[in-house]
């Protein structure tokens, strides 16, 4: 075996501050190379949708690029654009975020456009219709359209979960979205985006001074209005296995997915970070112990991934969450074999602990993964915005590196031996398009 | 509340392009490195020229490339790999073969000497050839499943005829018959370093990152046969082709026109037209079928690039209801392109979207290195960016609807529909003449 490599970090700079009117900032300069990324994240997701009005928080993410104060329809996207920059959103459990990366001379003009969404968008019975019909399109694009859609991320909650908060599907029914209304979507923003319930966050090339001055310049009139209470969307875990299946009509061959329980990411992370790096130790690449064994040797499964959080977002997630181990399987492949060996390979893992190497070499990948996402500016600007929002600790991202590098095997150990059958939920696709 | 006003751009600084150390090593492979040191990470792209290598035994090859050599089992591979941080994959197109991956820049060496060994001494054992094999079979299967690909494999049969690029993906059963010896034997013969390009970008001295490179892979060796693939066919018009695919929710709508090459003198006015058409979210197409009607989530288009021939296409999924209204705006907006010329304000829009793109794209070691790789296949380097800038900002309206004119007509277009075709056809059939795939 290789002597073990060093892991490396970032040392991104952080400026932290709030403007008079409740905004958090967060600032990471960084003059490498002639471009920013701007993000602005609302304290609002999925979880925190009325019921009746399942997709909701998507449905008004859409509504947040139709026009504000001072734009008109379309105008969001053009100015971004003309500014010779991207710009998205995306709706999360937890939050929501919306951002641009472009060349350093348009970053004031990015600040301009998401101070004046912020104040208020431009909510119109014709805009919500129109988008109404384009998020139904994004609905058949991503789940109804496609095999697999929404595996797992909208079909293991329910499973797993109880409450409305935890269990429903983000993206929506049709009902529910097309029965929204203007005052639905004027409640939701009172309610959510208020700037005391939000972080912006810049990151790349700037003169922190000037930007300071824009900032204020843009924010600093937002009417100020406090956060709404943060509810806790604890659920009591899993005292015995859950074990469901669906049809997807149009999938031609069958996929599992299990989740676990695990500690909460934000009060108990020096607990919950073992579980981050247990799942690459399981998963990542041919040399993990899953895919080793369901892939290479038993063939049982042709392809296998793990992580934390049912978005992708493992350091951008609140409690409740999960690990979770998804497997598409060849033809005529048997979800129950594959779920029972990977208990045993967990048994194996407890009983015998890591092999030599095993640790170092994953976390030096998950290390160049980490780092590979803070060398584009919005993976910065992003995942700084959420950390101040949920942990008021941007640096984290700094840290990360370092921290996966000194989780030691008896936490990793120990983190498996809680990922035991009878806290379990599973999810199992029965291909409708089998030959 | 106060009135505000858009704040004004600030004009971009020159363009400022990274030094490109390049070397042709005495096997025939070229080595360009570049540094950006802003993450402690090296980013690898290896591009083998693999024109006209069979299709399913090469197919099976990117798949397998990694699961041994005489002196490491797949598991060793990829260990040794993952503890300098990194990881390597294959992929294959029409052209070539693409080893990607990336690595903790101290652990440069240690990549170079496994890609190394993989290059000049990969054995594929039966066993786990036999476990990768089933795997695409798989993957294959289930690609069959999905719209997207459906429709792109009739866009291809559509566009290139008898062309080699016709076909891109092997049928299951294609890749079942492919034998260890086989992919074998075509590694002996294709996967050379002459006239191979080894792009490395990051946080790495390049002319040092070079030194390594010519010491580790000098051992690799050998020249391929001519690959060279025959200059696209015109692309001929006719009726709209049908795909049925039964119960279908969406309609995916394709349309394709010939394309030029990115050296072509009306390349940036062609690229201009084209974002102003369907190519970016403020497009005429997005603005239109998206942000007006909802008939979509989105529709895009693009110029795709092969060496043998460049297209252009656009893409949309959409209600499988409004079909009809879909190709209709479709058509009209292309008519719009290519009949008028675009407004002031539209062209310097698309203009700097163009150019602020470009920069975003080079911002990253990752789009770096993807660009100097890509651009390496067509026999250019990092200069045309700045080329390519200038033409960008000189272009004029009238050029741009010239190009519209010349390139976007859609009398010239083909358009290929997958969906439930007894849903669509009456929809499309008022509009053009209709033919339903037999295939």
């Amino acid at each position: 075996m290789a002597p073990r490599i060093k892991i490396p970090a970032t040392k991104y700079p952080v400026e932290r501050f709030t403007l008079g009117n409740g905004l958090r900032v967060v600032l990471s300069p960084d003059r490498s190379a002639p471009v920013v990324g701007v993000a602005v994240v609302y304290d609002v997701g999925i979880r925190s949708e009325p019921e009746g009005r399942t997709g909701f928080a998507h449905l008004f993410e859409h509504l947040m690029f139709q026009g504000s104060a001072n734009l008109e329809k379309l105008a969001h996207f053009r100015h971004v654009q003309g500014a010779g920059g991207t710009f998205n959103g995306s709706t999360h459990l937890d939050y929501t975020d919306y951002y641009e990366e472009l060349p350093s001379g348009g970053l004031e003009r990015a600040l301009f456009l998401e101070a004046d969404r912020m104040r208020g968008p431009r909510l119109t019975e014709e805009n919500l219709r129109n988008q109404v019909d384009v998020v139904k399109e994004e609905i058949r694009v991503n789940v109804l359209n496609r095999p697999y859609g929404g595996f797992p991320w909208l079909k293991l909650p329910p499973v797993m979960f109880d409450t409305f908060a935890n269990a429903h599907d983000g993206y929506g029914s049709f009902e529910d979205l097309e029965s929204a209304t203007v005052e639905d979507a004027q409640g939701f923003f009172d309610r959510y985006y208020a700037c005391g319930n939000a972080v912006l966050s810049v990151a790349g090339d700037f003169d922190v001074a000037e930007a300071t001055a824009m900032i204020e310049r843009h924010f600093g009139d937002v009417p100020a209005r406090p956060a709404p209470e943060l509810p806790d969307f604890a659920e009591a875990g899993l005292t015995e296995e859950k074990r469901e299946t669906y049809l997807d009509r149009i999938a031609p061959l069958p996929a599992v997915a299990a989740g676990w329980g695990v500690p909460d990411p934000i009060s108990d992370f020096d607990a919950y970070l073992p579980y981050a790096v247990l799942a690459e130790v399981l998963t990542d690449g041919d040399a993990s112990r899953l895919v080793e064994r369901l892939v290479q040797r038993d063939r049982s499964a042709t392809n296998l991934g793990g992580y934390l959080g049912f978005m992708g977002d493992e350091y951008q997630v609140r409690n409740p969450t999960a690990l979770l181990l998804q497997a598409h399987l060849p033809p005529g492949g048997d979800a129950g074999k594959v779920l029972q060996t990977i208990d045993e390979e967990l048994d194996r893992l407890v009983t015998d602990g890591l092999k030599a190497g095993e640790l170092d070499r994953t976390q030096a990948r998950m290390a160049t993964r980490l780092l590979q996402g803070t060398d584009d500016v919005l993976g910065r600007a992003q995942p700084m915005a959420v950390l101040e929002l949920q942990r008021g600790r941007p640096e984290l991202l700094n840290e990360l590196p370092k921290l996966v590098s000194e989780v030691t095997a008896e936490k990793i150990v120990a983190a498996a031996s809680t990922l035991r059958p009878e806290c379990r939920a599973s999810i199992e696709v029965i291909p409708g398009a089998a030959q | 509340m106060s009135v505000k006003t858009l704040p004004d751009l600030v004009p971009d600084a020159d363009l400022h392009l990274p030094h490109e150390a390049e070397r042709r090593l005495s096997n025939g492979l070229t080595v360009i490195a570049i540094r950006r040191s802003a993450v402690p990470l090296v980013e690898l792209r290896l591009r083998i020229p693999f024109g006209r290598a069979p299709l399913a035994p090469a197919t099976l090859l990117s798949q397998a490339l990694f699961t041994g050599t005489s002196a490491l089992s797949s598991i060793d591979l990829a260990a040794e790999l993952q503890a300098v941080g990194g990881s390597l994959a294959a992929g294959l197109d029409p052209d070539r073969l693409l080893i990607s991956g990336n690595a903790l820049a101290d652990g440069l060496d240690r990549t170079l000497e496994l890609l190394a060994g993989v290059l000049t001494d990969a054995t594929y054992p039966a066993e786990e050839v036999a476990t990768e094999r089933e795997r695409l079979v798989d993957s294959i299967q289930v690609a069959l499943s999905q719209p997207a690909h459906l429709v792109r494999v009739a866009l291809l049969k559509r566009i290139y005829d008898t062309h080699p690029y016709a076909v891109q993906t092997p049928t299951p059963d294609e890749i079942r018959s492919v034998e260890p010896a086989g992919l074998r034997e075509l590694h002996a013969e294709r996967v050379r370093p002459a006239g191979a390009t080894l792009v490395l970008v990051g946080d790495i001295d390049p002319d040092q990152a070079i030194d390594v490179a010519e010491k580790v892979l000098g051992g690799w060796t050998g020249s391929a046969p001519d690959g060279v693939i025959p200059a696209t066919p015109e692309i001929r018009t006719g009726p709209l082709l049908l795909v049925d695919r039964p119960g279908s929710v969406q309609s995916s709508l394709r349309l394709a026109l010939p394309g030029i090459t990115r050296t072509d003198p009306d390349y940036a006015a062609f690229t201009v037209a084209n974002l102003i058409f369907g190519g970016y979210f403020s497009s005429r197409w997005v603005e239109n079928i998206r942000e007006d009607k909802g008939y979509t989530y989105g529709s895009h288009s693009v110029v795709e690039h092969f060496v043998a021939g460049s297209t252009w296409q656009g893409a949309a999924e959409v209600a499988t209801e409004v079909t009809g209204p879909s190709l209709l705006e479709t058509l009209y907006e292309l008519g719009r392109i290519a009949s008028l010329p675009p407004g002031e304000e539209e062209l310097e829009q698309a203009r700097r979207y163009a150019l602020g793109t470009l920069r975003l794209g080079m911002s990253t070691q990752s789009g770096l290195a993807g660009l100097a790789s890509v651009y390496a296949g067509f026999g250019l380097r990092l200069e045309h960016l700045r080329e390519h800038s200038e033409a960008i900002a000189a272009v004029t309206r009238e050029e741009v609807f010239a190009a519209g004119a010349r390139y976007l007509a859609p009398s010239r277009a083909v358009t290929v529909v997958l969906g439930d075709a007894d849903k669509i056809e009456s929809q499309l059939s008022v509009l053009t003449a209709v033919e339903r795939s037999t295939e």
